[in-house]
């Protein structure tokens, strides 16, 4: 039997409830806030800035280095313990990769970027999570780029292609392809492709171009975020 | 092919919005051009001028400017000079023959002029591809800072917080009887006998760089010190 | 720290003013929000000013220590996040989060709030394990405080997961809480000159020359002290902060 009604009732397009702030952490140079379902990131830049280790600057343009950090009871389950792991040391350079090629660092040669991304709540989808916060908090920032990534997990759950799978769905027992992607929206190229699971090739290219359209939607909200910075004050 | 804008002067826009179509527009600061359309690579105020089509960044950090008068704290004593923070990627380097108008003898004791941890008003001499920078401290208004407060707001809103000609800022020294030193930097030195004064000055400029965008902020500012 | 600014900050003090405006015993605004992580059995949010922290507590069973079989076991953390503050480096905690996490440790376990007996389940084989994490999220002055009134928050709304044939299942929380006999709370106190201050800011905390981290009851009984900076401190100042750390203690108690 196909997967034909979602457990949480969403429409197979549909992500969970999406919500986004930028400015919020005050003693950054950018900050930004994103929220899906119940997964919630907090992303924090400064820079640019004198980089350490120095052997790793780059005298043609800046070095982003971006951190994912689950917080320690942000999971369901058994406390994360601090100080990272090889998931948070690989999901810190998935985003890194995701987010680079949007930005334009070559006003900053010699300098590190730095983003700190943490996880207060996670439920499904923390790193498409990360790297939408991160995106807000770097245009918060002021650093020039193309245009502000999107990210969002496609998949396949028994046979049907759905966007943004939630716990309950990962953990399916059956036929699951979980695919977290990024995406420059204006462009449409992905930036982060990743998979857990089994999926045929005709079914992947299809559940990435949902992914693209999806991300069209998400991108307004990581924009209008940007925008409701200045409104506020507006309002004052 | 026509051509058309479609962002308007002033709008805020942030990266990836497409500002104009077609070839008859030259994208200029804080935006590119991608095909035929002209987007926005940063978050900030739509400016067009003619043709060209740039943005006031309202974010970012500092770009050091030759010429540019800064606050900066110093960080290190060298053989021959200093280096001085102002909130750059590298220290800028104040080299000996330029801290003062005095001759400084080799191997004297450079903590007299400049100690460890001192702000001073510097003028930016240079600045290198790599973004090197070496400034000069001796020249008219540049010194060491006294006692006072200091402020850091974003540089991006410092020309509103100078205003034309000094207007704002000499507004809000007329009100307070603040003295008031503003790097373009981002970094602001106050001062006032008065310390009740002296937060009401400096929450004057926090008001400013708060308000930036919006229009009417002199008479925002004068009722806000009038209060 | 150079003397120019510490002279400014002092000058203010000495004027009867302070570098924000407050009194010398105001605090600035409080804000406690609950709940605010759900895979946690609890969870709080603190702001002092701009000050921001969150914390929340985790439950597992484990075994007990050999030498006490009967207790259960409490463990407290402090995580000054790189993302709260532009000179907090990634890496393992530095000196500043090992005290922090060391002196609220001691305020809740040496003020015997927690019955550490109530959480045992089977002598010598399974206790609760109460794991509170606190993680700084933007730090604008007096962290300490903002982070100890957070892990009590977090451990006032923890609630036991279920239990099922001695597994948790923590999916479910039960409503039963944490029993708390009495609310510690921390107040840090800094001497600047002949001033005493509450609630420092980032300028006031960086000049400051002695300070003294008090956790008190609400009968007034002392259940931690920490004295830091370079400066000693007579009894009759150590006096005289521990009754403005007592008072404001009441203050931030009445946010729980």
């Amino acid at each position: 039997m196909a997967y034909e009604k979602r457990f949480d009732g969403r429409a197979f397009e549909d992500t969970r409830e999406i919500d986004a702030k930028a400015g919020v952490v005050k003693n950054a140079d950018g900050s930004a806030w994103f929220k899906i379902g119940k997964t919630e990131a907090i992303a924090a830049v400064y820079g640019p800035r004198e980089i350490y280790p120095r052997f790793k600057q780059n005298a043609k343009e800046g070095v982003l280095q971006c951190f994912y950090n689950m917080m320690p009871f942000s999971g369901m389950g058994d406390r994360v313990r601090p100080g990272g792991n090889r998931r948070s040391k690989e999901i810190s350079m998935v985003i890194t990769n995701a987010l680079k090629p949007a930005l334009d660092l070559s006003e900053y040669p010699n300098s590190a970027i730095d983003v700190f991304i943490e996880l207060p709540k996670t439920d499904a989808g923390s790193r498409c999570a990360s790297i939408c916060a991160a995106a807000i908090a770097l245009a918060d920032a002021g650093i020039p780029m193309k245009d502000v990534v999107s990210a969002v997990a496609v998949g396949i759950v028994d046979g049907t292609v759905l966007v943004d799978l939630d716990y309950a769905e990962e953990a399916f027992e059956g036929e699951v392809a979980d695919i977290p992607i990024a995406v420059i929206p204006s462009t449409g190229e992905l930036t982060l492709l990743q998979m857990d699971g089994r999926i045929s090739k005709d079914n992947l290219i299809k559940a990435l171009e949902l992914g693209k359209q999806v991300s069209l939607k998400i991108s307004e909200v990581q924009k209008k975020a940007l925008k409701e910075v200045y409104e506020v004050q507006n309002e004052n | 092919m026509s051509s058309e804008i479609i962002a308007k002067e002033k709008d805020i826009v942030v990266p990836g919005e497409v500002l104009a179509v077609g070839m008859d527009f030259l994208p200029s600061n804080g935006t590119y051009r991608n095909g035929d359309k002209i987007m926005a690579s940063t978050v900030g105020l739509v400016n067009i001028k003619g043709k060209v089509i740039k943005l006031i960044p309202l974010r970012g950090k500092y770009n050091p400017k030759v010429g540019d008068t800064v606050i900066g704290k110093v960080s290190d004593i060298l053989f021959s000079g200093w280096k001085v923070d102002i909130g750059c990627t590298n220290d800028a380097v104040l080299p000996l023959q330029e801290a003062s108008s005095d001759y400084i003898q080799r191997g004297a004791d450079l903590t007299m002029y400049f100690d460890l941890g001192d702000y001073i008003t510097c003028k930016i001499t240079n600045v290198t591809s790599q973004k090197l920078i070496d400034i000069s401290a001796n020249g008219p208004g540049l010194r060491k800072l006294g006692t006072g407060r200091l402020m850091n707001v974003s540089c991006n809103k410092v020309p509103r917080i100078i205003g034309k000609q000094g207007s704002m800022v000499n507004t809000i020294k007329e009100h307070t009887g603040s003295k008031i030193i503003v790097g373009q930097n981002g970094v602001v030195w106050v001062k006032n006998e008065d310390p009740v004064k002296e937060l009401l000055t400096a929450q004057a400029i926090k008001m400013i760089e708060d308000n930036a965008h919006t229009p009417g902020l002199t008479d925002k500012v004068t009722s806000f010190l009038s209060r | 720290m150079k003397t120019e600014q510490k002279e400014h900050i002092l000058d203010i003090l000495d004027k009867g003013s302070r570098f924000d405006g407050r009194k010398f015993d105001e605090m600035r605004p409080v804000e406690v929000t609950y709940d605010i992580s759900p895979n946690a059995e609890g969870s709080a949010l603190v702001k002092i000013g701009n000050t921001e922290v969150m914390a929340g507590v985790k439950m597992s069973i484990e075994q007990p220590y050999p030498d006490t079989p009967e207790n259960g076991n409490l463990s407290v953390n402090v995580e000054l996040l790189p993302l709260s503050n532009p000179s907090f480096e990634p890496g393992p905690p530095s000196i500043d989060a090992i005290e922090l996490a060391r002196v609220i440790d001691r305020g809740i376990r040496e003020s015997g709030c927690i019955d550490v007996k109530s959480l045992c389940i089977e002598p010598g084989k399974k206790v609760w394990t109460v794991f509170v994490d606190v993680c700084s999220i933007n730090d604008d002055g007096n962290l300490k405080d903002a982070a100890s009134l957070a892990a009590i928050a977090a451990i006032k709304n923890a609630r036991f997961p279920e239990v099922v044939d001695g597994e948790v299942n923590y999916k479910k929380k039960t409503d039963k809480s944490v029993p708390l006999n009495g609310v510690p709370i921390e107040v840090t106190i800094v001497k600047l000159g002949n001033h005493f201050l509450v609630d420092p800011c980032p300028e006031e905390e960086n000049v400051a020359e002695a300070r003294l981290t008090l956790a008190s009851l609400e009968d007034g009984t002392l259940c931690a002290l920490q004295k830091g900076g370079q400066q000693p401190l007579t009894t009759e100042q150590i006096d005289k902060m521990i009754e403005l750390s007592v008072t404001k203690a009441a203050e931030l108690r009445s946010k729980l």
